[in-house]
């Protein structure tokens, strides 16, 4: 089994993980920001890199990266990539500062974005570990603001052996009159990627 | 340079005078760069890992470094290049990410690196230039002319090697 075998009913169980955790994760967003945000069904889709690369903008498009790494029954790497809206919306809300561009990000808006970072997955990885019984850590996030294309190699490298391919979560967020979105790749590894699969009770 | 020729992630191209060469956004991917000054043809390839195990799988060769070189040097030969005439500049490899507690995760850059030194060593190329590793991104163009590597990053000035 591997992200190339996956089929229709292996998808929308994905597609659940997302949106369960995608819930999740706006929720805490709110309270964060103590401010309403709704979000509709995630688009989960199995994309090959240059895809990936493509739906964030563009290989030389610049984001923020948050990677985490996870580890205990299942283990793997979950990439947010953040568009500078969705940065903008969070450091406005958060600390009232206007981005105006990457390049003048300061040190205390950085260690926001990690923190908003590091709250959106856990909820994501809790709401996955609840609800399969499973123990899962993750790791103090690290951030990067750099090319799409090469925030994404230097992940899909560590797994390239194993696939060509990334589990990509897109998922929209409105928040008064403005619709942002946020895109996560789910990398788990291949054992993992079966356990998890297993735990929403679908065989392979 | 008229225009230049894209090379994808894993992929490697071959370009003559007046023709140049890009490849986008490397992270902890090494872009090689070869050029025959004498018959002003050049090579770029575009690797993400080191080693290949899987020599005979001609789908992944310029996936590796090692494989991918050895496969770029034999092509540009077969046009007439001479190995005792190549040069090679290289970057990329950037650690991306770091994570702490796992040191697996973010040295695959470090790695590409010291294989692709290794095999151009072996191969009795001279590697003339480099810039290679830090944490951030390189866009790569490299001129088949005079064999000037351009090298663009995010929030920093342009760089010729």
């Amino acid at each position: 089994m591997n992200y190339n075998e996956l089929n229709e009913i292996h998808i929308d169980v994905l597609k659940e993980i997302g949106n369960i955790g995608a819930g999740n994760a706006a929720t805490s967003l709110s309270q964060m920001l103590s401010k309403r945000i709704d979000m509709n069904v995630p688009e989960v889709s199995i994309l090959k890199y240059d895809d990936a690369i493509e739906s964030i903008g563009g290989a030389e498009n610049v984001v923020v990266g948050i990677l985490v790494s996870f580890n205990g029954d299942i283990d793997g790497v979950i990439l947010f990539l953040l568009k500078k809206e969705f940065v903008h919306l969070i450091l406005n809300s958060l600390i009232g500062t206007e981005l105006c561009n990457f390049e003048e990000i300061s040190e205390m808006e950085l260690s926001a974005l990690s923190e908003i970072g590091n709250i959106m997955v856990s909820s994501y990885v809790n709401s996955i570990a609840s609800l399969t019984s499973m123990t899962i850590d993750i790791t103090v996030p690290s951030l990067n603001i750099d090319m799409a294309g090469a925030l994404l190699d230097a992940v899909a490298a560590e797994f390239a052996e194993a696939a060509d391919r990334v589990i990509f979560i897109k998922e929209k967020y409105f928040y008064e009159e403005e619709t942002v979105y946020s895109n996560m790749l789910l990398l788990p590894s291949m054992s993992s990627l079966n356990k998890l699969l297993k735990g929403f009770g679908i065989e392979i | 340079m008229s225009d230049v020729i894209n090379v994808g992630i894993s992929d490697m191209k071959i370009a003559s005078s007046p023709k140049g060469l890009i490849s986008y956004a490397l992270g902890s991917c090494v872009g090689i760069c070869i050029i025959d000054k004498a018959k002003r043809v050049a090579g770029m390839a575009h690797v993400m890992l080191p080693i290949n195990r899987n020599a005979d799988d001609k789908e992944t060769t310029f996936k590796y470094a090692d494989t991918g070189i050895a496969e770029m040097v034999k092509q540009m030969e077969s046009m007439g290049c001479m190995r005792s005439r190549m040069i090679a500049k290289i970057a990329g490899g950037a650690r991306m990410f770091e994570i702490k507690g796992n040191s697996t995760i973010g040295n695959i850059g470090e790695r590409n690196v010291i294989a692709t030194k290794e095999v151009l060593k072996n191969l009795n190329i001279k590697l003339l230039a480099q810039d290679v590793g830090e944490n951030y991104g390189r866009t790569i163009i490299f001129d088949s002319d005079t064999g000037n590597l351009t090298i663009k990053s995010f929030a920093k000035n342009i760089k010729i090697i």
